[in-house]
């Protein structure tokens, strides 16, 4: 069974799931900001593949790649780092990243080096539903690797129905309309559409502009848990990610 | 439809090119563009309006002007269309006419832009005047020092220019900085400068540019008795001028469409925008297309002394037109297009913008017949690089 099924099978709710760059701060922390991680006790990690052009991203995250791919990471190196992960790490993982470069990788390469390296589930944000699901799906289920698909408050209701239908894992419920790093909006129109998409057949997480326990909390009521990105890459930048995580768990 | 044969299909795919490959967060936005553009372009307001402020507020037809010396140069017979004539100096005044009407149709009030050149930039910051819309140009921070007078213009105009710091500092990073925007501003209006970005961007900025093969026929039509000439030669940066000379000719196919790249300092230099010549298959700004990029994805940084023209990737239909060889892509360096501008400047008292200044290098590489007709898309006019020519004509 893929973790993430488990995961929300066996804790359906106040998931936390943590993004962070892989190669950030140092190039090799990768594996060591993994175990942090789960020995803090996080449900779930989502690993970003840097990017140079990354669009969905704010300052903070752009940054962060770019430092990232400054060292010299890449996402060969990315799953070299996490080839004896497993060994120690039983938290599902998931890779997150824009479709020029698995597709530069090779996506079949690509989804065989996830499923060796022990990898349930892909973020691709710029890959579109319908290209994949024509042209990609087959291989991706072939190796056992779910397609995180995303929502965002201006999501049609058409086109909720038809990544419902799409979707594998759980939803990763975009909070605003906004780039990464943002601050959570609260309004009565947000939670109408947290509760919209709380009410599919398929678990969500909430994710942008979730920073501290508050936000988390705030969010984790209205579906099975939450992300955090920025916040944390700014604990990683000042090193102070083991107090972050103590203030959040 | 005379050009089925390079035209769009329903996905947005010119051949294995196109597409909309952008993230959910831009979905709905861009799905409600595409289900609006064609119905407005077509509607008989849009065509009455959009004709109306081409002819009084942009100054169309351009010239077709038969340049005796230039041709007397290269043995055969030059035509210049000249986009530089047009109200703001290049022809991206075009696009932005159109672009900005779809958005008053559309209810949009809020203007985004990206530029390279500037040129874009104020096309885009005097449509918004025009039309009283508040409008926001993002601009790569060594673009705006390397075109200040379009800067000021912009500023003239009203706009709001944001420099890009990310990157090089130039028009992708703008570009990215620009669909951010888009996408923390959702009821927004994206107005592209070139056939870039996801569809139906490339396959709307090339019918609003499509004006210029139109004009180009009719006017050959009068001047020679044929409206298609043995070649038709545009530089690319996006590659919207290319495309809107080229339209009208992509079925004729004895008519030699002739698109020149950027090189910089030469294609095997490090130091080029010729995506084309040494690109490969790749995604940006939510398009399928030629791309500039490292062995692990990653997109390098053009260059080319012309802003216009420093750019990684290519609009899809081009990439199309490559790879079906329907087009053929030449390369021009630096010194090359400003050897360009120097011969027009002072064989024929224009001065061509440093973008144009490359489709006239690619006169040098070509060789013609005596009897040739051969038109060369004059995209704008030099004013905003008046310090790079100074700089390098002393
Ligand atoms: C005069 C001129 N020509 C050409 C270009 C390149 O753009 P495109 O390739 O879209 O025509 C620019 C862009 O700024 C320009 O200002």
């Amino acid at each position: 069974m893929n973790r993430i099924d488990q995961l929300f099978q066996n804790k359906g709710k106040d998931i936390l799931s943590i993004y962070f760059p892989a190669g950030y701060p140092n190039l090799n922390d990768t594996v060591p900001n993994l175990q942090l991680l789960q020995d803090k006790g996080v449900d779930l990690v989502e690993i970003g593949i840097p990017f140079s052009d990354p669009l969905a991203d704010g300052p903070v995250i752009q940054l962060a790649a770019k430092q990232a791919l400054d060292q010299g990471m890449s996402l060969k190196l990315l799953f070299e780092q996490l080839k004896e992960a497993r060994k120690t790490i039983t938290m599902p993982l998931i890779l997150m990243g824009y479709w020029n470069v698995v597709f530069k990788y090779g996506v079949d390469s690509f989804v065989a080096d996830c499923q060796s390296c022990g990898i349930d589930g892909v973020i691709l944000p710029d890959l579109p539903l319908e290209e994949y699901e024509e042209e990609f799906k087959v291989r991706f289920e072939a190796h056992g690797v779910y397609n995180i698909l995303l929502v965002t408050p201006q999501t049609t209701e058409q086109r909720m129905v038809k990544i419902e239908k799409a979707a594998k894992g759980f939803l990763y419920m975009v909070s605003s309309s906004a780039t990464t790093g943002g601050a959570l909006e609260q309004s009565k129109e947000r939670e109408e559409y947290f509760k919209k998409v709380a009410s599919l057949n398929i678990p969500s997480l909430i994710g942008f502009g979730i920073r501290d326990k508050q936000s988390f909390q705030h969010a984790s009521s209205f579906s099975n848990g939450a992300i955090i990105g920025t916040a944390f890459i700014n604990a990683l930048t000042s090193g102070t990610a083991p107090e972050f995580l103590d203030s959040l768990l | 439809m005379s050009n089925n044969k390079y035209a769009v299909n329903e996905r947005g795919y010119y051949g294995q090119f196109g597409g909309a490959y952008i993230p959910e967060l831009l979905r709905a936005n861009v799905d409600e563009l595409r289900e609006n553009y064609l119905k407005i372009i077509n509607s008989e307001q849009f065509q009455k309006d959009y004709k109306r402020l081409l002819d009084n507020y942009v100054g169309r037809p351009t010239p077709l002007t038969k340049v005796e010396n230039l041709s007397k140069r290269f043995g055969t017979n030059i035509y210049l269309k000249r986009e530089d004539l047009t109200h703001t100096g290049a022809h991206k005044i075009n696009n932005t006419i159109g672009q900005i009407l779809i958005a008053k149709y559309m209810g949009k009030t809020r203007i985004i832009a990206e530029t390279g050149a500037g040129q874009h930039g104020v096309a885009t910051a005097t449509v918004c005047a025009l039309f009283g819309l508040e409008c926001v140009v993002y601009m790569g921070a060594l673009d705006i020092e390397r075109q200040a007078p379009n800067v000021a213009r912009m500023k003239m105009l009203g706009a709001k220019v944001v420099p890009a710091i990310s990157g090089n500092q130039t028009l992708k990073d703008a570009t990215n900085e620009a669909i951010r925007d888009w996408i923390a501003n959702p009821y927004s209006f994206y107005l592209i400068g070139s056939v870039v970005g996801p569809h139906p961007y490339p396959d709307m900025v090339t019918r609003l540019q499509s004006i210029i093969s139109k004009e180009i026929r009719e006017q050959l039509t009068v001047e020679t008795g044929n409206p298609n000439p043995n070649y038709v030669i545009a530089c690319v940066g996006g590659g919207s001028n290319a495309a809107g000379a080229f339209y009208h000719y992509l079925n004729e196919e004895n008519v030699k469409l002739v698109a020149v790249e950027a090189s910089g300092l030469g294609v095997d230099s490090g130091e080029t925008a010729a995506t084309i010549t040494i690109g490969d298959v790749g995604f940006i700004h939510g398009s399928k297309t030629m791309l500039m990029q490292d062995e692990d994805g990653q997109i390098t940084e053009p260059y080319s002394i012309s802003a216009g023209l420093d750019y990684p990737g290519v609009g899809p239909l081009h990439a199309h037109l490559a790879e079906t060889g329907r087009a053929q892509f030449l390369s021009v360096t630096d010194q090359e297009a400003l050897d360009a501008a120097k011969v027009l400047a002072q064989s024929e008292g224009i001065i061509p913008a440093l973008e144009s200044a490359h489709a006239l290098a690619a006169l040098e590489k070509i060789k013609f017949l005596k009897e040739d007709v051969v038109v060369v898309n004059l995209s704008g006019r030099g004013d905003k690089d008046m310090e790079t020519y100074m700089k390098h004509f002393n």
